[in-house]
């Protein structure tokens, strides 16, 4: 009965039509134009462009950076998820509801705000440089703008198991005489992991690509602390379009891949859920 | 039965009592470390940075922020991230909703396929989502003979900036609503139409009431995003202050021009309004989850 009532609903066609038209006229056109554009460049040239040291030292930093933050908010941003869902607290609603500020705020004024907090004479800044860590103007700045920027990811992907957690698995180990590190490591780590990766792939994958936060706190010297969409933006500057053309198509190919990869692992991780 | 479940209950709540009486101490312990390790992270990392823009901003006093903010060129900026926000929102409006409605009340193939092409500018660098757009229009792009001959101008003018946002923006509402009208179904709406209104009739007093409050939310978050973009929006504005800076990077100028207060000022007016942004988002996230909540529990 509900098969032949599929197309009961008026609109298909028109809705249909109308999503694959605005879709490919923003989207898929302009995109397609940028691959279409760096074949004029040829093969050779291209290769010669992506692989020119300082290119390769930005997209180096772009991904390794972003490999970096993604660690930190695994380790971190699991602490957070676990307690705003398992901890009750004083804040902790106001808390819950800033975690998402990254998505909110834009990037421009947290790489100022970053910048402002984090350079040596600034509120946290201050306070690391008599112990020889400085952050602002150096690699390990983007490390914390990519933080700033992936931790809601991470959060956000894991709270939502956290809260489905069957607690009576917890209590059976515990009642089988399992420590409390036993059973988080042996009993409820195995069901959060599949989530955790997900969201830290997630984050990973926004901020190979970030720049607003990134470019005021990075202090951008070429080979040191560029990131790759700096580059890009560079070379645009000078006109050279062809070059950035071939770092933002190879940028494109990556992300792509590690778009597909991460729709992967997210039905995967569902279908380990539903199983569990 | 009746006897049995009340036994289970009783053994239960025993083992309970014991198990967290045995495990108070150390476990106290550990939750008042956990609880500090994450408040000191998001301090650190979220409430820091969000009151360092408030700090800085008011920090030679209200006379000059009150000054930056109404600086020509600040109110330009305003006026303009709000006309490109005012076109593209709504723009992505109308297609998020198309294509929600295409995706949930119709069963048809490579559904999966569109999902993710719809999901694709997420995964596009801002800056790249410029460069795209200078490839079509600018001077050396695609159409940029045509356009020259015509004396339109696209990119470093208005046009590209909206073209770039409404790129940017591009999946917002349509994530928001996909989700929640495929879990709504469309009985609702065969039901109205069985009953004899018009398709018209049954979206706009039948669906549209059902997804306001994720149609709300999917264009809290695109309006956020379209008035804060800034990668996307340097690469295709060519920062000429009076008439192609947004707000974003009017605080990119200031800011190298070393105008700390008044770099700080016009980020606070982005700052409060992402602040506002969370309010909204919250509540409607206690109103879903609210109104969610019975639905959930048969399942698990």
């Amino acid at each position: 009965m509900s098969r032949a009532a599929a197309r009961v609903l008026p609109g298909f066609g028109l809705t249909l039509g109308y999503t694959i038209l605005y879709l490919s006229l923003v989207v898929l056109i302009p995109l397609s134009a940028t691959f279409l554009r760096s074949t004029e460049l040829g093969l050779e040239r291209f290769i010669a462009v992506v692989t020119a040291p300082r290119v390769l030292a930005s997209l180096q930093l772009s991904f390794g950076a972003s490999l970096l933050a993604a660690l930190l908010n695994g380790v971190f941003g699991f602490i957070v998820a676990w307690v705003l869902v398992r901890h009750e607290f004083p804040g902790r609603k106001l808390i819950d509801a800033l975690v998402d500020l990254p998505f909110a705020l834009p990037t421009a004024v947290a790489g100022i705000a970053l910048t402002a907090l984090y350079a040596p004479n600034g509120w946290l800044g201050s306070l690391l440089e008599p112990l020889g860590i400085k952050v602002a103007f150096t690699p390990l700045g983007i490390v914390v703008a990519l933080a700033f920027i992936g931790l809601p990811f991470v959060v956000r992907t894991l709270q939502p198991v956290l809260a489905e957690l069957d607690r009576e698995l917890e209590h059976a180990a515990h009642g089988l005489g399992a420590t409390g590190w036993a059973t988080f490591r042996l009993v409820v780590f195995p069901t959060l992991w599949p989530a955790l990766l997900t969201g830290c792939a997630l984050a990973f994958s926004r901020c190979v690509g970030e720049y607003g936060s990134v470019i005021f706190i990075a202090g951008n010297i070429p080979m040191v602390s560029e990131i790759a969409p700096l580059v890009i933006m560079t070379k645009l500057e000078q006109y050279e379009y062809a070059e950035a053309t071939a770092i933002a198509v190879t940028m494109l190919l990556l992300s792509f891949t590690l778009m597909l990869a991460i729709n992967a692992l997210q039905l995967w991780a569902q279908r380990r859920q539903g199983v569990r | 039965m009746a006897g049995g479940s009340v036994i289970a209950q009783a053994e239960e709540q025993l083992r309970d009592g014991l198990e967290s009486a045995a495990a108070r101490v150390p476990g106290q312990l550990g939750r008042a470390s956990l609880i500090g390790v994450a408040l000191a992270y998001v301090g650190a990392f979220l409430v820091l940075p969000l009151l360092v823009v408030f700090v800085a901003a008011l920090s030679k006093g209200a006379a000059a922020f009150l000054e930056a903010i109404q600086d020509p060129d600040a109110v330009s900026a305003i006026l303009l991230t709000l006309t490109i926000a005012a076109v593209a929102v709504p723009l992505n409006l109308v297609f998020g909703v198309t294509a929600a409605w295409a995706i949930s009340k119709y069963e048809f193939r490579g559904k999966g396929a569109l999902i993710t092409l719809i999901d694709l500018p997420f995964a596009v660098s801002p800056v790249i989502s410029g460069l795209v757009f200078v490839l079509l229009f600018g001077a050396q792009g695609w159409f940029g003979e045509w356009l020259a001959e015509r004396d339109l101008q696209v990119i470093f003018a208005v046009p590209g900036i909206l073209l770039a946002t409404v790129f940017v923006t591009f999946p917002f509402v349509a994530r928001a609503l996909i989700p929640l009208m495929q879990a709504q179904g469309r009985e609702a709406e065969e039901t109205a139409l069985s009953l004899g209104a018009s398709g018209w009739q049954t979206f706009c007093y039948v669906t549209l009431p059902n997804i306001r409050w994720g149609l709300l939310y999917g264009v809290l978050l695109c309006n956020a995003r379209a008035m804060g973009e800034f990668g996307a929006v340097s690469v295709v504005s060519g920062h000429i202050r009076g008439l192609t800076n947004t707000v974003p990077l009017h605080i990119e100028i200031l800011y190298n021009e070393y105008n700390q207060v008044g770099a700080f000022a016009t980020a606070s007016l982005l700052a409060l309004l992402a602040l506002v942004t969370l309010v909204a988002k919250t509540a409607l996230d206690w109103r879903n989850s609210e109104g969610r909540a019975p639905q959930h529990k048969p399942v698990a």
